[in-house]
């Protein structure tokens, strides 16, 4: 009966373990309410918080191992404990099965093959993400080679014939289209002018690729006709729509960024960068650039640390004079949490968004609060729903759901917890 | 004096000057509010995290009953953040459709707030007419999307039904009807001295405080801040009328009154023109896909609903359904300010100052 002794033992320890957390988390939030402004001892809270959590998250761990030897044997929580064991366990509950889930999706959206499940959690998400990257990596060369355009590859000249033959003539086609829609929208207003020109680049995509098959199923061998057919497909659709993306501009919003057209917001981009960089440093900045889906709003990616400083700067800044805040949310996106900050200069009539990135197990941002006292519920929000913590925040609580609620809904891991499950 | 003792005073979340289920802890001392806390999320139905798993056409009823007092307005936003991120064109006649939609619920909107906030106050005839005329607006809507309140009306890319034959005609009568009983509002009411009393002076806040708590619409310009993202980021087809913006210089509960009455006509306005400028024909609906799917990346767009700045924000991974879809909520930023308003205050004066911000619970809470 070893399983059943390693069972007990298992239980023992999780309590235990379990019983440890939640002592280290009340201390943690003691601390928290007297109130201590300084520095060093936030970082010590923030410290023990973290301890507490992975000791609450190793407790999950071995509850799950436990459970899963029991079989079916129900695991009714021992009445002796209190109330705070229970609760952590419950957590701790809920986060497991949070993660294991997460984990599930992850090897299901990577088409594996199922990875044992007695490796830990901590490999499984670093292989995940491994592979993650490896396929983005594999994507972006992809795209790479799909955007270089090369004419002529020398591997088969039939093809080569074919596909320049192809190119050549979805080019025509195109460009035919493209101005006959120009004509179209002299005729009629600005408005659908764009619409017009996707359209005609629809159509030429699908007018090139249709040609170029034709070609090849002409001209090609039995053993090369599939190959001839799909590269002649290929270049031909990437020919049509570069000509297309040419003749339109601006039109479509993914365009590739050498073709396309700098946006009228970009000067004010480098305006902003420039009063930044001359007055804060360029090191305050993670990225910046033009949201081109989003009205082609200015987009600063601020890093952590800077983050406040650079909002005061936008705000307090005479040249900038963001004295508005517009909106404030944060965002899970599983590798990181994000908080999207709206602001506006009445002054200068114009909009900037600022974002920063966190780390996803821990979110702790400053709040945005003693610069604008609209960020306050947002903020709550965010805390409540995503788990942001926001320090200097004057009343961070749970604004939508009530101080019982377990876990964070709009976090891509959340498990509803329930009492009877 | 008399020694009075703080005590705590619950109002709500049932208290009918509440408009919905907002809840107030009040402290007390004797007749003067010592601290104010607003308790909400009773409304909270979780529709960002519901919106991570539908399409975005399933999408549009949920935004009706954000705002359910207005709900082509928000019913738009979200339409004209898709669009935004898919560079979709919408065809001119869906445009006309949609702004006179819009212009109709903005007017039924302020009707509405007309008449409860003259109900919070005491006066229980205005109630009546405001909801007679807005009833009129109503049956308009109705005819046009089949609903009365939540219309699920827009669609990405253009609306989802055509105006019915003499519709157009309809609502073209309707602007002289509500402007003749607008002269009668005023003098019932604006100049009435029991209501006066009641909203001048109080409420006050500054524009700086304004634009410090993020508020919008009426509520900003009330103190002077001449803003409204229709004259001043034009969205849809606003830049073809001619209207004013109405804003008042004092920033109190007389100021958002008059701001909001004001509106009304400006939106009589709006829609005159956009009636008279109506295309004869046209298509409704621009071509998109059957299956929507926005480009991977983010927008943030935002319109003017008729309590403020209304925002959406999307966040996509190229799937069907939003992978982040966030709403910015006006009555939400714009009910921060009333702990600060609230603040030695009479309890007499709580409701009138309740009242002039304009709250729909269904949009605080989310």
């Amino acid at each position: 009966m070893s399983g059943e002794k390693d069972l007990d033992q298992l239980k023992k320890e999780a309590a235990a373990k379990a019983k440890a957390a939640a002592l280290a988390k009340m201390k943690a939030k003691e601390q928290g309410e007297a109130q201590e402004e300084s520095q060093s001892e936030d970082l010590d809270i923030a410290k023990q918080k973290a301890a507490a959590a992975a000791k609450a998250k190793a407790a999950a761990l071995a509850k799950m191992k436990a459970k899963e030897q029991a079989d079916a044997q129900e695991e009714g929580v021992p009445e002796d404990l209190d109330a705070a064991k229970q609760k952590a366990a419950a957590a701790a509950k809920a986060k497991a099965a949070a993660l294991a889930k997460m984990k599930a999706k992850e090897q299901a959206d990577a088409k594996e093959e199922g990875v044992p499940e007695d490796l830990d959690a901590a490999k499984q998400k670093a292989a995940a993400a491994a592979k993650a990257k490896a396929a983005a990596l594999a994507k972006m060369k992809a795209k790479e080679q799909a955007d270089a355009k090369e004419e002529g590859a020398p591997e088969d000249l039939d093809a080569a014939k074919q596909k320049a033959a192809a190119a050549a003539k979805a080019k025509a086609a195109a460009a035919a289209k493209a101005k006959a829609a120009a004509l179209a929208k002299q005729a009629g207003g600005a408005g659908d002018d764009e619409k017009a020109k996707a359209i005609a680049a629809a159509k030429a995509k699908a007018a090139a690729a249709a040609k170029a098959k034709a070609a090849a199923n002409a001209g090609g061998g039995a053993g090369d006709d599939a190959k001839a057919k799909a590269i002649a497909a290929a270049k031909a659709k990437a020919a049509a729509a570069a000509a297309a993306k040419a003749k339109a501009g601006g039109g479509s919003a993914k365009a590739d960024p050498v073709e396309e057209k700098p946006s009228p917001n970009q000067p004010y981009l480098d305006k902003y960068m420039k009063v930044i960089e001359e007055h804060l440093g360029k090191d305050l900045i993670e990225d910046s650039y033009i949201n081109r889906l989003s009205k082609d709003v200015p987009t600063i990616i601020a890093k952590p640390e800077s983050y406040f400083k650079m909002a005061e700067f936008l705000k307090y800044n005479e040249q900038l004079g963001f004295d508005y805040l517009s909106e404030l949310h944060g965002s899970d996106f599983e590798t990181h949490m994000e908080v999207y900050v709206h602001l506006y200069s009445f002054k200068n009539s114009q909009s900037v968004a600022l974002k920063v990135k966190l780390d996803r197990d821990e979110p702790v941002i400053d709040s945005l609060e003693p610069l604008w006292a609209g960020a306050n519920w947002p903020e709550c929000e965010a805390y409540d729903l995503l788990g942001i913590k926001f320090t200097n925040h004057p009343n961070l609580h749970r604004i939508m759901l009530g101080e019982d609620w377990v876990g964070h809904p709009l976090r891509k891991d959340y498990e509803p917890y329930d009492v009877e499950v | 004096m008399l020694r009075t003792e703080e005590m705590l005073l619950n109002v709500g979340p049932q208290h009918p000057s509440t408009h919905g289920v907002f809840r107030l802890v009040l402290k007390i001392d004797g007749e003067t509010i010592v601290e104010a806390k607003p308790v909400i999320g009773y409304l909270h139905r979780g529709t960002e995290k519901l919106a991570e798993d539908l399409q975005y056409t399933q999408i549009i009823p949920y935004t009706d009953r954000m705002d359910y007092v207005s709900a082509m307005t928000n019913n738009y936003v979200i339409c004209h953040a898709v669009e935004t991120m898919m560079d979709i064109q919408v065809p001119e006649r869906a445009e006309y459709l949609r702004v006179i939609a819009m212009e109709l619920g903005r007017v039924a909107s302020h009707l509405v707030w007309f008449g409860t906030f003259l109900l919070d106050l005491g006066a229980t005839s205005p109630l009546l007419y405001a909801f007679r005329e807005r009833e009129s607006i109503i049956n308009l809507l109705n005819e046009l999307s089949g609903a009365r309140l939540t219309f699920n009306y827009m669609r990405v890319g253009g609306v989802k039904w055509d105006a019915p034959e003499g519709w157009v005609d309809k609502v073209r009568e309707f602007v002289p009807y509500m402007r003749e009983q607008l002269k009668g509002y005023h003098s019932l009411v604006t100049g009435n001295e029991i209501f006066t009393n009641r909203v001048i002076g109080v409420g006050t806040y500054t524009k700086e405080d304004a634009l410090n708590y993020s508020l919008s619409g009426a509520n900003l310009r009330c103190t002077g801040v001449k803003w409204d993202l229709r004259k001043d980021e034009p969205y849809s087809i606003y830049d073809r009328f001619d209207f004013d913006v109405p804003v008042r210089e004092t920033g109190d509960a007389w100021a958002r009154y008059h701001v909001r009455l004001d509106e009304i006509e400006e939106s009589l306005k709006i829609l005159e023109q956009a009636c008279e400028q109506f295309p004869a024909e046209g298509a409704i609906l621009a071509k998109v896909p059957k299956i929507i799917k926005a480009p991977k990346g983010e927008a943030f767009v935002r319109i003017e609903s008729p309590r403020g700045e209304i925002g959406c924000y999307i966040a996509s991974d190229g799937k069907k359904e939003p992978y982040r879809l966030k709403f910015r909520r006006p009555s939400f930023y714009n009910l921060q300010i009333l702990p600060k308003l609230l603040e030695g205050e009479t309890i007499s004066n709580l409701i009138s100052i309740l009242g002039a911000v304009d709250i729909i619970l269904g949009e605080v809470d989310g």
